[in-house]
């Protein structure tokens, strides 16, 4: 648990961290909040000779809103995600999402940045991402791209973040008012990673579903986007003949590892159940 | 006599003796953060030194390269099994009569087994090091299952003893074997389960879990080459055992050696046995003459130092058709690793696992126990239980509410209908052990009016035919537990390790002016000795506790003794305070009728005081005596009043209590909530009711990681798997539910205050409640046994297996 040697890096600015990103290439890895690259430089699955920490570079922080879209600085820590309104107000499921992840140690430090970047298909955030159609900016030397969250994760902490790029920010279409959403996630104690979760977010009219989106968390090598689970209750009143197909379409793209947290069956069938919940409580919140 | 005068109730709250709620002397300095651990030491030039482990289960080594880590600058040498061969220290004693490597000869036997010891100037070196060391391995089929074994073709695993028939407890019966250990009437057993009208058999494992204390093991190793004295701080639960044990590996004599126990965060058993790293430290700074510090991360401690259970029990237990208890047979298989290091006294290899008749009256029992080896880490420590006492009250708890649902009787009936009655104390089982006291019937009587047991089972048949109906997806389960713990080793007689006779003993120096310093033997892990034993002493010798520093962990300093662990302490060291204190109080009698010109038979004792009888106003307290005792020429006694006691127990204590649990599984998740939890408990004497409070919240909440996750597993060559805490279930306080506490009062006969130790009565009793809480939840489906732990994805089997969960 002791990590091999690195140089510490601290940037004052995103372009300075970007400029050493490129310089040292392959040898440097970005710091956010650590609670990822950390562990794995102790148990040396990861040895960077290199640390860049984004810490001090306060264009990386923030929440802001523009044009229907919420602009989230990666630096964010979870805490921040949780404290503002403004998510409170407009997009809930942040704050209850990120009330999931580990415990308030952890959220003080840990980045919302860091979480959807690293491509640990643990995490939570990416899938939430996935679900509310959020999109990544990747800045490097030539600029900054935009990266749908449903197109960035290749494999386990293989995603489409170039060498000498930083994600900077994530940009998120603001869901329509009145729409309901749950997170949903099974776990064995405070500060595992999910068995299996779920994020739902949908809207109704006249209490027929006009629109849903769904994604899963850790049932798979990547945050997986259940297109078809949220295509299935469009146009239903929530009746179990599309609750059911919307679970089995979930049940059917799930591929989870059997681990510590259980078999390959079961924790299948925690996402269909993780699913089935989430389109309970945002049914029940959509108006 | 004037108003100011203190009344007898003050006089006596002001001593904070027994049964005062005294808050703990620990917690100024822990909750500062100003605790003093082993990892907390620094010493002028100290190295560092770090293993390289094997990363496979079984494996023969082909050869070990150094080169390329002693040229990395900082480190000093590289150990190896050939380095200590000429100092015949590549192998090393266990507590169980087996030997253990200390670094790996020719084989490695299990995954992170110590292969290799890198010393360097500093911990990131020392592990920079630690992966340039070159170890070429041929990896060998590896036995993870202890029923495979004792196979024809069974991999041979101990080469080293490969030719040895007889081991350290008889014949061993194939290479694979350690030893078998029986008790009881096998013949008289057998018949019962023969004529019985009713047998229940069940296959019950009990799974290796391991102790995981907050601290991991570690020491520091300082071999001052002027004087020839090594001195070794270490997370040690037994100082004196250590420094007899190093005396005999390293013929340094003993006077020689210093151990000393710092403050230790958390032993649970994990602490008790001898480790690689305290023996490489040791040659390290013999040879170097710099001290050397070596400690454990996490997942070392999870995977190399000493786990617990790992038993494999099948019970038969014979009964009458109305529920009389006629007999009880169990086997155990029980697999201890590679090496056997077990901590067990001498010669109980299995511990006092015969203490499975619980708490029944069965008039006759047999167990046999054969202990095997296979490729896992060694151990076999009792995990905040006495020697094997967790595994015997999971045991018989769980075969009592089997053999209910056989019997369709409700499992708090059964228990009642068996149950040693008060009348029968001291009462000897079947299996030899004489109980020394006990009022089963009135703490269960207690236990079931407090919860409403009535009650509670009319809303299970509720929930049940609602579930039936389709209106909820969870089920309610009620857990009863009722255990007899064996604790306070033990009487000379039959209790030694390495045939040092399990003892303990207390020191006591009362000052001039009144104050004092007691000793000890022990050592206190979080137990807060310093709080209680200065309690026992002041009841006693009528000194405020406050006035008492208690004082452990030190062998240059402390009487000899055989440590903390086996809820021990207050059993055997409590008693040695005890009756240090009365020596102290005899001597202080003889002295107040000198100075009050009374013969001793006219004083009586009175809270602090000796006063003439029928003359309350002639007196003279204990701080007068003290005082009188280092100023005055006394005729025919020595000055001073100073006292020591080495106290044998004539017996052991026996604690008891009734819990119950009741849960709500979701059948569909197979998440288990625990929504209540009781726990009354009888320890005899309560010597400080907070701290038996806290005691019972801790073993809950560790008993409730055992039923409900905790688990070392090992896959089919022999990799750990989930050797972190990410895996390994350390519950938060998040987990962790209300607990109700409550108690009854049966003090042990035999000991000086009667107090029978308590810390470990809630993990003893707690597993078997909330393993019968989630079995119980499934018995109307048809559900007799299912094994622990009850985690998420075993609950969903469960109900997966009985049709539940669609």
């Amino acid at each position: 648990m002791i990590p091999g040697a690195f140089d510490y890096h601290r940037p004052a600015s995103l372009g300075e961290a970007i400029t050493l990103a490129n310089e040292l290439g392959d040898d440097a890895r970005v710091l956010a909040g650590g609670h990822s690259l950390i562990p794995m430089m102790k148990l040396r699955m990861a040895v960077p000779e290199h640390l860049i920490d984004l810490a001090d570079i306060d264009d990386l922080k923030g929440i802001d809103e523009r044009d229907g879209t919420l602009q989230i600085g990666a630096m964010t820590s979870q805490a921040e995600i949780i404290g503002s309104g403004l998510l409170a107000e407009r997009c809930p499921i942040l704050r209850e999402t990120a009330e999931q992840i580990a415990d308030p140690q952890i959220r003080n430090v840990g980045t919302i940045g860091g979480n959807v970047a690293n491509g640990d298909p643990g995490n939570d955030m990416p899938a939430l991402m996935q679900a509310l159609n959020a999109s990544y900016a990747l800045t490097g030397a030539g600029g900054t791209r935009e990266v749908p969250a449903r197109n960035f994760y290749e494999a386990a902490y293989f995603t489409a973040l170039e060498p000498g790029e930083v994600l900077s920010a994530i940009h998120i279409p603001i869901p329509p008012a009145g729409h309901g959403y749950a997170y949903e996630k099974q776990k064995r104690k405070v500060g595992d990673y999910a068995t299996a979760a779920a994020a739902v977010l949908l809207t109704m009219e006249g209490g027929v579903c006009t629109s849903a989106s769904i994604a899963l968390t850790n049932v798979g090598d990547t945050p997986l986007f259940a297109e078809a689970a949220g295509a299935a209750l469009v146009g239903s009143a929530f009746d179990e003949g599309a609750v059911g197909a919307a679970v089995s379409a979930a049940e059917a793209i799930a591929s989870p590892a059997e681990d510590g947290r259980g078999p390959v069956d079961f924790r299948t069938r925690v996402a269909g159940v993780m699913v089935r919940r989430a389109i309970g409580r945002a049914a029940s919140r959509a108006r | 006599m004037t108003d100011q005068t203190p009344t007898a109730v003050e006089r006596a709250a002001k001593l904070q003796g027994l049964g005062s709620k005294r808050k703990r002397v620990e917690d100024a300095r822990f909750t500062q953060g100003k605790g003093n651990y082993v990892d907390d030491i620094k010493l002028p030039g100290m190295l560092f030194g770090d293993f390289v482990r094997s990363p496979y289960g079984h494996a023969r080594i082909k050869g070990i390269d150094k080169d390329a880590a002693l040229a990395v600058p900082g480190v000093v040498a590289v150990l190896t099994a050939e380095d200590l061969k000429p100092l015949n220290l590549h192998y090393m004693p266990t507590l169980a009569g087996d030997v253990q490597a200390v670094l790996a000869d020719e084989k490695v036997l299990f995954q992170g087994q110590e292969v290799a010891f890198v010393v360097a100037e500093n911990r990131y070196v020392a592990a920079d090091a630690v992966e340039l060391v070159e170890v070429e391995y041929e990896q060998l089929d590896a036995v993870n299952d202890a029923f495979k074994a004792m196979d024809a073709d069974a991999p041979l695993l101990r080469e080293d003893i490969k030719d040895k028939q007889e081991g350290a407890h008889g014949p061993r019966k194939h290479y694979n074997h350690i030893f078998t250990w029986e008790v009881g009437d096998k013949e008289a057993t057998h018949k019962a389960l023969a004529d019985a009208e009713v047998v229940a058999e069940e296959l019950i494992t009990y799974q290796r879990v391991h102790p995981c204390p907050l601290e991991t093991c570690g020491c520091v190793a300082s071999m001052d080459k002027v004087n020839g004295k090594l001195t070794i701080w270490g997370t040690f639960q037994a100082p004196h055992a250590v420094r007899t044990v190093a005396s005999l590996i390293t013929n340094i004599p003993e006077h020689n050696i210093r151990i000393i126990s710092p403050d230790i965060g958390g032993g649970f058993g994990n602490k008790v046995g001898v480790y690689p790293g305290y023996i490489c430290s040791a040659v390290a700074s013999i040879v170097t003459g710099v001290p050397i510090k070596w400690v454990e991360d996490r997942i070392e401690n999870l995977t190399s130092t000493a786990f617990a259970r790992d038993y494999h029990m099948t019970g038969r237990i014979a009964a009458t058709r109305d529920g009389r208890i006629t007999g009880l047979d169990c086997h155990v298989l029980a697999d201890h690793g590679a090496f056997d290091a077990c901590a067990d006294p001498t010669k109980f290899p299995a511990g006092f696992f015969n203490i499975c008749t619980g708490s029944y009256d069965i008039p006759v029992a047999h167990v046999s126990v054969d202990g095997v080896y296979t490729n896992k880490a060694p151990g076999g420590v009792a995990y905040r239980c006495s020697f094997r006492v967790t595994e015997a009250s999971y045991f018989i708890e769980r075969m009592i509410d089997v053999l209910a649902r056989k019997l369709d009787m409700d499992p708090a009936e059964l228990r009642m209908k068996n149950f040693i009655k008060q009348s029968q104390f001291p009462y000897t089982s079947a299996l030899g052990w004489e109980y020394d006291s006990g009022d089963y019937e009135t703490a269960m009587d207690k236990a079931m009016t407090t919860v409403d047991y009535a009650g509670l089972r009319a809303e299970q048949a509720e929930n049940r035919a609602a579930f039936d109906r389709g209106e909820t997806r969870s089920l309610m389960g009620i857990g009863v537990a009722f255990f007899t713990e064996i604790v306070g080793a033990g009487p000379v007689k039959n209790c030694d390790i390495l045939g040092l006779g399990m003892f303990d003993s207390c020191e006591i120096r009362i000052h001039p002016t009144g104050s004092a310093i007691a000793r000890l033997g022990t050592i206190s892990q979080g137990q807060g000795h310093a709080t209680t034993f200065a309690q026992i002493l002041a009841s006693e010798i009528g000194i405020p506790a406050d006035q008492i520093t208690v004082e452990e962990g030190d062998t240059d300093t402390a009487p000899y003794g055989l440590g903390t662990y086996g809820s021990r302490s207050t059993p055997v060291a409590g008693a040695a305070t005890a009756m240090a204190g009365r020596k102290i109080r005899a001597k202080a009698q003889m002295i107040a009728a000198y100075l009050l010109e009374v013969h001793e038979d006219d004083l009586e004792w009175d809270i602090d005081r000796f006063q003439v009888k029928g003359n309350p106003e002639a007196a003279k307290t204990m701080a007068e005596i003290a005082f009188a005792s280092y100023n005055q020429a006394i005729p025919g006694l020595e000055p001073g009043l100073e006292a020591v006691s080495y106290y044998d127990p004539p017996n052991m204590t026996y604690p008891f209590g009734a819990y119950l649990c009741v849960v709500d599984v979701d059948v569909d998740t197979g998440v288990t909530d625990v929504r209540r939890f009781y726990a009354l408990d009888d320890c005899g004497t309560r010597i400080n009711p907070m701290i038996i409070e806290g005691q019972v919240h801790g073993g809950l909440t560790e008993a409730l990681a055992i039923a409900m996750g905790q688990e070392i597993a090992y896959d089919e060559i022999g990799n750990v798997k989930g050797a972190s805490l990410l895996d390994f279930y350390l519950p938060t306080a998040v987990e962790t539910p209300v607990w109700e506490t409550d108690h009854t009062v049966t003090p042990s006969p035999h000991h000086p205050i009667g107090a029978k130790g308590v810390g470990e009565s809630p993990n003893v009793g707690g597993v078997s409640a909330f393993s019968n809480a989630v079995n119980d939840a499934f018995a109307h489906k048809g559900l007799t046994h299912t094994q622990m732990p009850h985690d998420h994805w075993r609950v969903w089997k469960t109900a997966e297996r009985l049709g539940l969960n669609g």
